[in-house]
């Protein structure tokens, strides 16, 4: 296809491999794994929210974020909260001395929901603040960092060092956050019990719903002049300053949206996980899911979905079978990644995989070119 | 005279990094539709010159007035709105994208997040595009990565992806570096085309080219002028073949 071809949201390709990602998570694993697995495997997908924010900001944009679990744990706490409060009803807690708050904070000795506490009564703020308030956060920091010019990896140590000192907020307070522990003990939502396996495997279908909404919108992002933009930036920043561009808000804008695509990652983890805590917030996981991303392929968001997926299967098979070699495993692929195919999974499937499966399909993707009606008017090609 | 006549009037210019005055209470007036090419050895402050108008580079010192703007204090992109275009000394341009890419990007429209995310190729686009291309010798490339793309022909989209802004005032840092005799004779003759409708600053150490375009040549020598007027004025100087011709 010419450059200057009109351009489709969906090329028929691009529609065989979101119809494959269904086939595999709306049919496949619901069918062939118990409630438990696929709860399992719904948790991992709350992490491919986080790969594909990863695609788009550091695969495209060049911005490495070593911080990412920031904005994950910040949307899961969000909502952690809200079925916290629904689950510390003054009946459920009659036995406090404070009655109607959350336990530990009952245990911490307050005798009042703290402020902030407050909205997270509502479930129509508490889902607005799941994406807004990483979302804001996310804008304060990089409008500090991209303003002032800082990039690379001063960014990226700076994204790690937030990510750190949010941890030890959140730890160190923990009459208001539930501490090191997190929130946990989270049964209902609007009185829909989430811990039944219906309930797990009602919430499984909503993140893949969610998962193929974002998959959508970074796709849309992407194929916009903004996704070719941060791949220009990415290359060089300069040429794109001096064509007129405000680079620094395009950077703005990529992490802040990045940000609230994590959040809604994490919001779902705590939905079908049923508890939130700092050990999602911190370098460990946040460095964990930039392996996820690197290992699917950081410019492929089908790519980051699947290597999340791949990693998180061989993660549990591996440390149920041997815990201690989890670390070095990962460890090991990392480097692997980063040395030998920097392009990762989705990079392999490109160089060897994808030829045949063009083969098969070729032509079935022409026959749907020809039904699918192209978007904007008929141009002329050079 | 007022500064409203010339295009471009730089006065008193200087820049200190560390106490080393790189440019030094530097002058020069750059009139509309001019070829202007500024020579001088290695390290005199040409391209902090060109930093310095585009913004990239802050002045301690001076004024730069732009058709009566003043841009020492303009952000980078308003200095671009406003009319500057400007080609840096190693050619710069996207590498992982086509050449068609490069040029839409420079094309001068959706430049914020929001216009950038609704941006459409319409027609106006892809015939400024054609048009650009066939400018810079690159139509059979359109669909090629501009990493395939030789050095010249690198040279050459950069000083396309300024074209499509249609600026008043380009200024090209070394164009025909790293170029055949055969591009630079065509490079020269892209340029005299497009001076027609606005001024050019270009800096040059290929001698036969100057000769070729310039309607006057500045001297730079440490930071300072050393010399201005036309080819043969500033050819025949002796300050100036002593510090750099005579080499
Ligand atoms: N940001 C900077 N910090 C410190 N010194 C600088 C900076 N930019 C330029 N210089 C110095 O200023 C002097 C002028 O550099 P400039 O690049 O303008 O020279 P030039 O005339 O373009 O040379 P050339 O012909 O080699 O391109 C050099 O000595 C350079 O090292
Ligand atoms: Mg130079």
């Amino acid at each position: 296809m010419t450059n200057s071809s009109p351009q489709r949201l969906l090329t028929p390709k691009e529609i065989g491999s979101y119809a494959f990602l269904a086939l595999i998570l709306l049919v496949v694993l619901p069918m062939s794994m118990d409630v438990f697995r696929l709860n399992l495997v719904g948790k991992y997908l709350s992490y491919t929210f986080v790969a594909m924010s990863l695609v788009l900001c550091w695969g495209y944009g060049g911005i490495l974020s070593l911080g990412q679990g920031i904005f994950f744990g910040l949307g899961g706490y969000c909502m952690a909260m809200f079925l916290k409060l629904e689950a510390s009803s003054p009946e459920n807690t009659a036995i406090q001395s404070t009655p109607g708050i959350p336990d530990f904070m009952d245990w911490n000795q307050l005798t009042a929901l703290p402020w902030f506490w407050e909205p997270f009564n509502n479930l129509g703020l508490t889902l607005l603040a799941v994406v807004l308030v990483p979302g804001l956060f996310a804008f304060v920091i990089a409008l500090a960092m991209f303003k002032r010019r800082v990039g690379g990896v001063y960014f990226a140590i700076i994204t790690q060092a937030v990510a750190a000192i949010l941890t030890i907020l959140i730890v160190g307070s923990q009459g208001m956050t539930g501490g090191i522990n997190g929130i946990t003990d989270l049964r209902t939502l609007l009185g829909w019990d989430i811990r039944t396996d219906d309930a797990k495997f009602i919430l499984y279908f909503v993140c893949v719903f969610f998962l193929f909404a974002s998959l959508l919108l970074c796709q849309f992002i992407l194929k916009s002049k903004l996704g070719r933009l941060l791949v220009a930036v990415r290359d060089t920043e300069e040429r794109v300053r001096f064509s007129g561009y405000n680079v620094d808000n395009f950077k703005i804008f990529v992490f802040t949206f990045a940000a609230m695509l994590s959040a809604i990652g994490g919001a779902m983890f705590t939905l079908q996980v049923g508890f939130m805590s700092p050990s999602f917030v911190g370098i460990v996981p946040s460095i964990e899911m930039v392996i996820f991303c690197a290992v699917g392929g950081r410019l492929s968001l089908f790519g980051a979905v699947y290597g999340v997926l791949l990693v998180n299967f061989a993660k549990t098979t591996l440390s149920e079978a041997m815990p201690e070699v989890w670390l070095f495993a990962l460890g090991a692929l990392f480097i692997a990644v980063v040395s030998i195919f920097p392009d990762g999974l989705a990079g392999l499937y490109k160089t060897y995989l994808e030829p045949t499966v063009d083969k098969i399909f070729g032509p079935l993707y022409k026959k749907f070119k020809q039904i699918l009606p192209s978007r904007g008017s008929a141009v002329k090609s050079n | 005279m007022s500064d409203k006549d010339f295009v471009l009037a730089v006065e008193g210019l200087t820049v200190s990094f560390d106490g080393f005055k790189a440019v030094n209470d530097f002058s020069f007036y750059v009139e509309e539709n001019e070829i202007r090419v500024i020579i001088g050895p290695n390290g005199a402050g040409k391209t902090t010159v060109l930093d310095l108008i585009c913004g990239k580079t802050k002045s301690t010192e001076g004024s730069i007035k732009f058709c009566g703007k003043e841009l020492t204090k303009m952000s980078e992109h308003g200095i671009v709105h406003a009319g500057v275009g400007r080609k840096f000394q190693n050619p710069s341009v996207y590498e992982d994208l086509t050449v068609f890419e490069n040029l839409e990007l420079s094309y001068p429209k959706g430049r914020n997040v929001f216009g950038a995310l609704t941006f459409k190729r319409s027609q106006e686009v892809l015939d400024a595009i054609q048009e650009t291309a066939e400018m810079v010798f690159l139509v059979e490339m359109l669909d090629k990565s501009a990493a395939l793309l030789s050095h010249g022909q690198k040279q050459w989209l950069e000083i396309g992806m300024l074209l499509i802004q249609n600026p008043s005032l380009l200024m090209l840092d070394e164009p025909v570096a790293g170029m055949s005799v055969a591009e630079r004779k065509k490079t020269a003759e892209l340029l005299r085309k497009i001076t027609k409708d606005r001024s050019v600053i270009v800096i040059e150490h290929d001698m036969n080219f100057v000769a070729d375009i310039a309607d006057r040549v500045t001297v730079m020598h440490q930071g300072k002028l050393l010399s201005e007027g036309s080819m043969n004025h500033v050819q025949n100087d002796p300050k100036v073949v002593e510090v750099y011709l005579g080499h």
